[in-house]
This record gives structure tokens, C-alpha cells and sequence, in this order.
């Protein structure tokens, strides 16, 4: 793409649109050069979800006896996969407000850029640092047992639905860097707000094995689509076999649906609330 | 005077229950540098976030290059650069790489960024460094690539917020340097400081603020000739003894003494030719037996000009306020410079 030279804001939509991908661009080059030329703060990202994987896979293997389709490594990964991709993307959140302290964001402010390349541009490289993620740790997980079953076609599902995830919730995370502001609180509400969503749904264990009142939040909670999805395109239908009564509980049709308009419905709701704290920041 | 370039009219802004601007009258002339000069938490970082585009007034209203700061924003930030209290550079990218951002993201096109960005290196004496990454900088060469950025785009108004604050005398003196450079170019600069006598280096005309007005707006002669005559420093040599000089020295000048316990020192404003009081001064402190460190007789520096208009240092902590008042204004300062 040519970026575009002008000295005037845009006056129609076509120019603007034109303008806020070319900014976007610019600013997630910016951002992209950042992970690459200090790699050690993705190594260090790589870490935890390593160690989870490790703690998951060999301490809880035997404590969890009705996992449908009876392994627990195949029953496991595609929740750290979706996993991954919600704590992965925290990075936005945290991007943001050391951008806010070091008075760069008040630069940016400043300038004849699109309202939204700030956002678009951290969300965006997030998203390639979350594509390395996620391919690391199918790695680690094909190196503790687990393979995709489906067929590579179904496997790329896996890595679209993950991506789409991460992308979704690196909205929500700007949301929180932008309305929050202090790094270190940034880090505090981020967690509180990923760990709940995560571990209160079917990403680790299933639902069934849950206290009666945590089920109903479980089974309604997004991120139990998306890992049934993910579970479903990785390992097929077996996945979704009620273990004690042997039936399905779920279509891969329905967890589709499901798992998109949820997508669909955050983006729209975070993309244009994130960019509208971004424009009132004092 | 003839078409301002930067016009504001009885600006305010608050922030919670914190009045930051309560109607800020200022007007520029295009070519100019205009200080805006005034304590911490008196409304100057509010002022050039208004006129920068980074916050919205809350009454009043701001033009800069005939365009207002809220309703013609977009078109606003193609004539304006900012450069604020921190060094705001990506510490990942080169001093290149950084003016080439600034440079496409004024959407100059990615060859004419880079051309701009070398050029604008060479000026501030970075060429040397321009592809090591920024994080290697010292605090100096971050102010100046910080200042680098500003210019990239080539504007008409500049924005300057405490360009000096934190910099070493050295590196201060450089950018006093540029800011003159940049005037002589026809770029007018709005800067805010502490300094008093960067003020008065650097400014055509300074605005005084305080406490979210403006309480004078002159040239540093003008501000000066309002405290009028001069000014005799005393330094007496015990310390104990400041306020018994002090009352030794009552109605010898033009106003009330201003001690300084802390230091052993008392300014008093005297008349013109100050030479009586000088002598008056010396003659009742050793009738007294009281011992001198020093004693001066200069013109009004735009300190005394500050204690005239607020009965207070422009720096220190001795201030004439319920301590509640106080601490306001500091969470202000702390609001208005995030």
C-alpha cells in the first residue's frame, strides 16, 4: 500500500478510511519493532502459559476421571489455546498505559492521525505477537501428547478462532488501559477481570464437574464456546460427549454461531467505546 | 495588535472540584515567543493542552492559526507541534526511526518523513546518534529528539511545556538556543516554565498565571517597571536575626520587606536611585549591632515581580492559603500532568 501524503484532514469517508488504515499501519510497524528488538519481554510472556500447560497436563491428569473423550491432554490444549489468547492479549492493556506515561500517547494526541491508529495499530501487532503465541504452544503441546485430529483444515479453524479471540480481547483490554491509566493498576484490573472469565468456564475442566450455581455462569460464559469450539475442530465431536449420559451436548452449527456473534457483538461494543476514551483522555 | 495567532477568551477548565482555568485571557503575535510563567498546579500544563487539541475547555473558547481548538481540531493538528513535560520518544526506535513516525504520521509520505527526519536530527545535533535506539540517549539528547519530533511537521505555532525542566544548565542553554533559532525562522512559540529567568531570556511578551488566571501580561520590562525602582538585598549573617532586621528596617523602602528566614535574607523594594536606602540600611543594622553577609542593590528580577503581584515567591512553599487550599491545587498539579 502507498501511504498517502496530505496536508489537510480527510473530507470523505473513502480518504478517512484510506488514512486510519495507512496510521494503523505506521503505528503497528512501531509496535511490531518494539517485540522484536526486545525479546526477552516475549520470552518472559511465554513462560507462564508453559508452565500451566506443564501443571495441567502432569499434576491434574488423573484428578479429572470423566473428561469426554477420556484423554485429558487432547481434552486440555484447546483451552489453553483459548486460554492463551485472553491472557495474551493483556499486553494491550498494559501497551497503553506505559504509552500514556512516557507522554506518548499526548504526542499522538497531537498529530493529524486517525483517532483509532493508536488502538488499531497496538491491537493489530498484539495479534501477530499472539499468532507467535499460539504456534509456540501448539508446539509445546504436540511435545506433551496432544495432536489435532480433524485434519489441517480444521487445525487452521483452531488458529482462526484463537486469533479472533486474542483480537477481541486486546479491545476490551484497550478499553481498560484507557479507562484505568496507571500501569500498575492497569496490571491489577486486568488480571482480576482475565483470571474469573478464564477459570469460571469449560477451558480447563468440564462444566459438569462444577458447584451447581458456578454451572449456569460456566455454560452462558463465552469463553465455554469458544473452547468447545476449539475442542470440537481439534479432537471432533467426542469432545463434546456428555460423560455421564454419553449424548452431545452441543452441535459444532450452534457453537459457530455462538462463538461469532459473541466476537462480533464485544467488537462492536469495545472498538467504539475504546477509541471514544481515547479521544476524551485528559 | 494586528491578527493574534493564538486567541483565547475566558478559558476555564475544571477538573472534579478543581477549578484549573477561571477565564485565561491571552493573546500572540505570529512570530513571537510568549511565556506563560507561573508555580506548579497554576493552570500553565491545562492552558497548552487546551490549545494543543489534547482537552476540551470547559467554557470560553481558543483559536490557534484562526482555527478553534475543538471544532477545527482535525485541521488544527496539521499547524501545531507539541512538545511536553516528559521526553516523549519510543525508546525501541532508533532517533530516525522516531522522526520518521512523527513524520508519516503527519502524513508526509514515507521518503519525505525520512528526508525531514534526517534534516531535523542534523539541526539539533543528533545526525551522530540518529540509528541507535533512543534508550540510549541521554537525558540531554531524548529533550532534544523530543523537540526534534515537534518540528517535524513543520509548524506555524509551537507548543512548548516546560522545555527545560529537569535538563542540565548545559543542555538548557541549547535549548534556548533553538527556541531562538526557530523564532528567527517565524515560528511562534508558546512555552510555559518555572523559571523566571527563562522567562526573561527567551520571551517577548510573558503572561503571569496563577491559580487559574492570568494576573499580568507584559513585556519582562514592562513586568519589571510594575514593581518599579529597585530592589536592596540584605543578608544578615546570623540567621536569628532576620526578623529584628527586618523591623529595623521598617518604612525604609517602597513596600514591605519580604523575609526569608530560612536564607537570613530580606528584599525591599526601594526607589530609583536606591543609593539612600543602601546607606539608611547599613546604618540602622549597625546601630543594632546586627552583622551582615551581604547587601545588593539590583533591578526588580521577574521574581520580586511575582512576589509583588502574589505576595509570594514564585518557587517556594511559603504561601498565604488555608493549608486545604493547599493541597487542592497540588492534586491539581498532579490531574493536569499526567
Amino acid at each position: 500500500m502507498i501511504a498517502p501524503t496530505l496536508a489537510r484532514p480527510p473530507v470523505n469517508l473513502g480518504e478517512r478510511l484510506r488514512l486510519a488504515v495507512a496510521d494503523a499501519a505506521v503505528v503497528t510497524w512501531r509496535n511490531l519493532v518494539a517485540i522484536w528488538r526486545v525479546p526477552t519481554v516475549f520470552v518472559f510472556e511465554l513462560v507462564q502459559p508453559i508452565m500451566f500447560v506443564l501443571l495441567f497436563r502432569f499434576v491434574y491428569e488423573n484428578a479429572f476421571a470423566n473428561i469426554p473423550g477420556g484423554n485429558y491432554v487432547l481434552f486440555l490444549m484447546p483451552g489453553i489455546f483459548v486460554q492463551n489468547a485472553i491472557f495474551g492479549s493483556t499486553t494491550t492493556a498494559i501497551g497503553i498505559a506505559e504509552d500514556l506515561k512516557k507522554g506518548l500517547i499526548d504526542r499522538f494526541r497531537a498529530l493529524p492521525m486517525a483517532r483509532s491508529a493508536v488502538l488499531a495499530g497496538r491491537t493489530v501487532a498484539d495479534l501477530a505477537k499472539n499468532l507467535l503465541l499460539v504456534t509456540v504452544m501448539i508446539g509445546i503441546g504436540y511435545l506433551v501428547g496432544f495432536r489435532f485430529q480433524q485434519g489441517p483444515l480444521a487445525a487452521l479453524g483452531v488458529v482462526v478462532l484463537v486469533l479472533a479471540v486474542s483480537f477481541t480481547f486486546s479491545w476490551i483490554s484497550a478499553t481498560v488501559g484507557l479507562a484505568i491509566k496507571q500501569v500498575e493498576g492497569v496490571q491489577a484490573a486486568i488480571f482480576t477481570m482475565v483470571f474469573p472469565v478464564v477459570f469460571v468456564s469449560a477451558a480447563f475442566v468440564p462444566v459438569s464437574g462444577m458447584a451447581s450455581f458456578l454451572q449456569v455462569v460456566a455454560r452462558n460464559n463465552p469463553v465455554t464456546y469458544w473452547c468447545n469450539l476449539a475442542r470440537y475442530l481439534s479432537i471432533g465431536d467426542v469432545a463434546m460427549l456428555d460423560p455421564v449420559t454419553g449424548l452431545p451436548t452441543a452441535t459444532l452449527e450452534g457453537l459457530l454461531v455462538r462463538s461469532a456473534l459473541w466476537i462480533v457483538g464485544l467488537l462492536a461494543v469495545f472498538i467504539p467505546l475504546s477509541i471514544r476514551l481515547y479521544r476524551r483522555l485528559a | 495588535m494586528a491578527d493574534p495567532i493564538i486567541r483565547t477568551e475566558g478559558l476555564r477548565k475544571r477538573f472534579g472540584d478543581v477549578e484549573a482555568l477561571k477565564g485565561v485571557d491571552l493573546l500572540v503575535r505570529p512570530g513571537s515567543v510568549f511565556g506563560l510563567l507561573g508555580p506548579n498546579g497554576a493552570g500553565k500544563t491545562t492552558t497548552v493542552r487546551i490549545l494543543a487539541t489534547l482537552l476540551a475547555p470547559d467554557g470560553g473558547r481558543a483559536e490557534v492559526a484562526g482555527l478553534d481548538v475543538v471544532r477545527d481540531a482535525d485541521a488544527l493538528r496539521f499547524r501545531i507541534g507539541l512538545a511536553g513535560q516528559y521526553a516523549a520518544v519510543d525508546e525501541n526506535l532508533t532517533g530516525l526511526e522516531n522522526l520518521e513516525l512523527v513524520g508519516r504520521l503527519y502524513h508526509l509520505g514515507r521518503r519525505e518523513a525520512r528526508r525531514r527526519g534526517a534534516e531535523v536530527l542534523e539541526r539539533f545535533g543528533l545526525a551522530e546518534a540518529a540509528d541507535r535506539p533512543a534508550k540510549t540517549y541521554s537525558g540531554g539528547m531524548r529533550r532534544r529528539l523530543d523537540l526534534a519530533a515537534s518540528l517535524v511537521g513543520r509548524p506555524e505555532v509551537l507548543f512548548l511545556d516546560e522545555p527545560t525542566t529537569g535538563l542540565d544548565p548545559r543542555s538548557r542553554i541549547d535549548v534556548w538556543a533553538f527556541v531562538r533559532e526557530l523564532q528567527a525562522d517565524g515560528t511562534t512559540i508558546l512555552l510555559t516554565t518555572q523559571y523566571l529567568d527563562e522567562a526573561d531570556q527567551l520571551a517577548d511578551r510573558i503572561a503571569v498565571i496563577d491559580l487559574g488566571t492570568v494576573i499580568a501580561e507584559g513585556t519582562s520590562d514592562e513586568l519589571k517597571a510594575r514593581v518599579g525602582g529597585a530592589v536592596l538585598e540584605l543578608h544578615v549573617q546570623d540567621r536569628a536575626d532576620t526578623a529584628a532586621a527586618a523591623e529595623a528596617l521598617a518604612g525604609l523602602g517602597r513596600g514591605d520587606p519580604t523575609i526569608d528566614p530560612e536564607t537570613g535574607s530580606i528584599r525591599i523594594p526601594v526607589a530609583e536611585d536606591g543609593a539612600t536606602a543602601l546607606t539608611d540600611s547599613i546604618r540602622r543594622l549597625d546601630e543594632r549591632s546586627i552583622a551582615l553577609a551581604d547587601v545588593a542593590l539590583h533591578r526588580p528580577t521577574l521574581d520580586d515581580v511575582f512576589l509583588a503581584l502574589t505576595g509570594r515567591a514564585a518557587e517556594d512553599g511559603t504561601e498565604p492559603e488555608p493549608p486545604t487550599r493547599r493541597r487542592r491545587r497540588r492534586r491539581e498539579s498532579a490531574g493536569a500532568a499526567p
